[in-house]
């Protein structure tokens, strides 16, 4: 159990870091002379920030595109540890800790997912 | 843009390899070297600091739970607090000022600066365990577990539980407004606080780093703070320089490194502070 739960780890940031780096290479053919300014703070459009256009845009194949597909891998990785931890205490049977992983669970879809949610 | 990238990976790498040689993270080094040494927007910085938190404790703590000291059920409860206080915080940010958010954190920069200086004293803590007090409420959460000392396997039990969910939901909060892992608060909460054996906390709070950064992330990504360029060489940089670190942490224990660390970190909060109270962030 421990042992698939550190590879799922694992696998997720690495291929969230292939990803972007794959992503990376991709920017610089696409726009190598393009320059960014981060100094002042714009904020990103809605295919950067919205989980369904992430993955819908990645496909596009373009390089910032597929960076954000793997920054969005990554910040899953977590929430699939706590999937998968929900998996394993309600094979234990563990009801109080099925109870526990749901409500962490929950507040991670909330926040992931706070786009389309209106407050 | 090709050199700032490959500078800025440069950094990460630095950053990562400083922050788990010394066992800080590479958080609370990433955002003042965006801010101060590129003069990227301290929003940008924590979004972007947040996504190498997740990668670099990921990483770690995918080692970690096969060592078997961690104890799953008292992180996954524990998680309820953390990524609650990851939420709040990260609320709070997006309408806090950012010169006040340069201030918080340079103070916890100040204070993290004190905490590396001090020799770890919670590992000798544990040794004298403390004695087993029943509780109700660990009992109904099997809050309790056995950890390996010279002495063959000892028991613990989670005491002081609202305290401890309290100062987690503190790390929280510091996590999601920062975007930094607070795993030394995290560690203060379960070993001072709660009474976990040192060992347990520190593979505990590594582990729980990854899930509380996530649930503020969740919010950074869908407010617009994380932009791939900037992330991209950053979580690359500190993923790689913190699997160095972790391969030099055996064999370097040295004290000089710890003090120009301390010296580093403490300048470094105190340009954050003034840079706040400045308004020049």
């Amino acid at each position: 159990m421990r042992n698939i739960m550190g590879t799922l780890l694992r696998v997720g940031v690495f291929s969230a870091a292939f990803l972007a780096v794959s992503g990376g290479v991709l920017f610089f053919i696409q726009h190598p002379k393009e320059i960014s300014d981060f100094t002042t703070f714009k904020g990103e459009p809605a295919k950067f920030r919205q989980v369904h256009l992430i993955v819908k845009e990645a496909f596009n194949l373009r390089g910032r595109d597929v960076i954000q597909l793997g920054l969005l891998l990554l910040i899953a990785t977590p929430v699939a540890r706590v999937i998968f931890s929900l998996i394993g205490f309600l094979i234990e049977k563990d009801w109080i800790y099925v109870a526990i992983t749901a409500i962490v669970l929950i507040i991670l879809s909330v926040s992931l997912f706070s786009n389309y949610l209106t407050f | 843009m090709v050199t700032f990238i490959a500078i800025l990976f440069a950094g990460a790498l630095f950053a990562g390899f400083i922050g788990s040689l010394t066992g800080l993270g590479g958080g609370v080094i990433i955002v003042p070297l965006l801010t101060i040494g590129f003069g990227v927007d301290i929003r940008y910085a924590i979004g972007t600091s947040l996504i190498s938190v997740i990668s670099t404790s990921s990483g770690a703590a995918s080692s970690y739970v096969k060592e078997g000291i961690l104890n799953i059920r008292i992180g996954m409860f524990l998680e309820i607090a953390t990524t609650l206080g990851a939420i709040a915080g990260a609320a709070i940010a997006v309408f806090a000022p950012t010169h006040a958010i340069s201030i918080i954190f340079g103070l916890v920069l100040l204070y993290s600066a004190i905490v590396s200086f001090q020799k770890r004293k919670g590992e000798l803590d544990s040794e004298n365990l403390p004695e087993e007090k029943p509780n109700r409420m660990a009992e109904l959460l099997k809050a309790k577990g056995t950890y390996p000392t010279a002495d063959g396997l000892k028991k613990y039990t989670l005491q002081h539980l609202g305290g401890g969910f309290t100062v987690m939901s503190l790390a929280g909060i510091l996590s999601g407004l920062l975007g930094i892992g607070s795993g030394a608060l995290k560690v203060i909460a379960m070993d001072s606080i709660m009474k976990i054996p040192f060992k347990v906390s520190t593979s505990t709070s590594n582990f729980m780093i990854g899930v509380t950064a996530a649930a503020s992330a969740g919010i950074y990504l869908n407010r617009g703070y994380i932009d791939p360029v900037l992330s991209m060489p950053v979580m690359v940089g500190v993923l790689i320089g913190s699997l160095i670190g972790a391969k030099f942490l055996i064999r370097s224990r040295t004290k000089s490194i710890r003090i120009i660390l301390a010296i580093v970190i403490t300048l470094l909060a105190f340009e954050m502070i003034y840079n706040g109270l400045a308004k020049n962030i």
